[in-house]
């Protein structure tokens, strides 16, 4: 199913000249497309507007002079309780979130996965089994007992606590992702490594890793956007200090105090939205190829 | 670290067993261990901190004799269901569109999935500004002279779900797309040949072959898009807060709010306990469907 994504139509062939059903598809396609593109029209433009202008136009509108001072104040001077540097602070926060748990998730899911096809052991599947089937676990019924085990470690409230946790519930896709990769590699690679000598680790890294390029990108996809768009773990496991940038967005944007300044907001909103949105626009097919591993879960 | 000389079965196994620790971890202490836990202590009458004081199903007992709860429930069937209903089938609809052998086609798969790399805070807070009374969408039909057009669920309690919902659609619908699409390219080509030759129109074609033919990926997205819907919270927090009242409150921010914020332990365990059954419900017909298939190979 996941190859399949790529190839080309294979649907009824069409007719030659533009006739009624290619009219009706094409205008059904384009009011969709209008429907899905008018939030992001409608936020940047608002973004790009004076508050006097929102107040009089409609949302729709262009602006008729643009300014640029709500995407410097949704940056770098809007409040978020005592703090009054902007989004930066929640930027560099997911940032510092977004790296450690990147790296780490992939490197403990590509040894589950290498384990999971070369070294199998006794039991390795049913703990395999349990992994898939935790990915459907509501998060909700998690988070208490995770955050006592924190507080015990140490942990709870620091950065590396929520590190550790995106690192666990990115668990079981990516590791599916690097069995299923893994898996489709003749087997004899491995063997003959093992005759000549190099063990577990060796292989891993001499060999396999090597050749892992696009599931490693495929990997690095899934797990920017996700853990770039968590707001639960962040809201949970982090001090308003350290919040990433999802949730000091949500306190920007509905904090009760003080006049709304929507330019501002939908300034903010774009600048949170930009990581993941640049992610998917630069990758194109792989991110579907992303979701579409995810998809075939289980 | 690793056993390069001597690869023996006992020291392989070590390796690899070594090397499984976080899965191990993951998969034992987290996953069936958090989970029993939260489950034993939901019968208990934790408040600010848990204990172990057994008060059997008294948290259960509450919970379902409680508004918000029900509300809750009632939100999340409402938006559950049109959620399911409208994805499944704009998601097809869009996927057969996209298979026409049109152009920009994938122009088109790309305006109609980007919402799906946002997160739900920035897709509340988009739908939040869109459906805004004063300014939105709303404002813009009435400048156009209509002015008794009246179009703002958020601040409507009886609608304020079906703006969720457009915001909730708005950013999934492009997932069951993807993997709608992904089971019609795998469909034989020669069924649309045979059908062809045979003079079958082709809305009956999809209707009565295709659609039965990809059972396994029309499966596949029920289950995401069901789990997905359980799990709803930040978009409703970025959205709406839950309101206005109780119109938009859903079981996972109830878990929140009496775990996080009214130092209610015992009842948020109750409450993520429930959340964990709804997901089973849905889990076990699909985990023997999928057995069964492989079964027959």
């Amino acid at each position: 199913m996941v190859d399949t994504v790529m190839t080309e139509a294979r649907g009824p062939k069409p007719q030659k000249a533009v006739t009624g059903p290619k009219i009706i598809i094409y205008t059904t396609l384009t009011l969709l497309a209008i429907y899905y593109l008018a939030p992001l029209y409608v936020m940047v433009v608002t973004s790009l507007k004076t508050m006097p202008e929102i107040r009089l136009g409609n949302v729709f509108s262009l602006p008729r002079d643009v300014t640029f001072a709500p995407w410097f104040k949704a940056w770098a001077t809007a409040c978020t309780g005592l703090n009054c540097d902007g989004l930066s602070r929640g930027f560099w926060n997911s940032v510092q979130i977004l790296v450690p748990s990147v790296v780490i998730s992939i490197v403990v899911a590509s040894v589950n996965g290498y384990a999971l096809s070369f070294w199998r052991f006794k039991g390795a599947n049913v703990l395999f089994t349990i992994l898939l089937f935790g990915a459907f676990i509501p998060y909700q019924v998690m988070l208490y007992p995770i955050v006592i085990i924190l507080r015990e470690i140490g942990l709870y409230g620091d950065v590396w606590g929520l590190v550790i946790v995106h690192s666990i519930f990115g668990m079981p896709i990516l590791t599916l992702l690097f069995r299923n990769y893994f898996s489709s590699l003749p087997e004899e690679l491995v063997k003959a490594a093992r005759v000549d000598g190099a063990g577990f680790w060796r292989i891993l890294i001499r060999i396999l890793l090597p050749m892992s390029t696009p599931i490693v990108v495929v990997a690095i996809i899934l797990q920017v956007t996700g853990i770039w768009n968590d707001f639960l773990f962040g809201v949970v496991y982090t001090r308003p200090d350290s919040y990433p940038m999802t949730v000091q967005l949500n306190n920007i944007v509905n904090s009760t105090f003080g006049e709304k300044e929507y330019n501002v907001n939908m300034a903010a909103t774009i600048l949170t939205g930009l990581v993941p949105l640049l992610v998917y626009f630069v990758s194109g097919k792989l991110f579907v190829r992303g979701i579409a591993a995810g998809a075939v879960k289980g | 670290m690793a056993d390069s000389k001597r690869p023996s079965i006992l020291s392989r196994n070590i390796s690899s067993k070594i090397a499984s620790i976080p899965m191990a971890l993951t998969a034992l202490v987290i996953f069936i261990g958090c989970s029993t836990w939260t489950v034993v202590y939901s019968f208990t009458g934790s408040k600010l901190l848990p204990k172990l004081r057994w008060t059997g199903l008294s948290q259960y007992d509450r919970l379902w004799g409680t508004d918000r709860w029900i509300v809750s429930i009632e939100n999340l069937a409402i938006y559950g269901f049109c959620m399911l209903l409208f994805s499944m089938v704009v998601g097809f609809v869009m996927a057969a569109l996209l298979d026409q052998r049109i152009r920009f086609e994938n122009t088109f798969r790309s305006i109609f999935l980007y919402p799906y790399a946002l997160s739900f805070v920035v897709t509340g807070l988009t739908w939040q500004w869109m459906l805004n009374p004063t300014f939105g969408v709303q404002k813009v039909v009435r400048d156009w002279g209509y002015t008794a057009f009246t179009f703002a669920p958020l601040t409507d309690s009886d609608y304020a779900i079906y703006g969720v919902l457009m915001a909730g659609l708005w950013q999934g619908t492009g997932l069951v797309m993807v993997i709608m699409l992904a089971g019609l390219r795998g469909i034989d080509e020669d069924i649309w040949k045979a059908t062809r030759v045979d003079g079958i129109p082709k809305w009956k074609t999809y209707i009565r072959i295709v659609i039965p033919l990809m059972r396994g990926a029309i499966i596949t997205a029920l289950v995401l898009v069901a789990t997905s819907i359980i799990k709803v919270f930040d978009l409703i927090v970025a959205q709406t807060q839950g309101g206005p009242g109780l119109a938009t409150e859903v079981p996972a921010k109830y878990v929140m709010d009496m775990m996080f914020r009214n130092q209610n332990l015992g009842q948020g365990f109750a409450a993520s306990t429930m959340m964990l059954a709804f997901v089973i419900i849905i889990l076990i017909p699909w985990t023997v469907y999928e057995y069964r298939e492989k079964r027959r190979g």
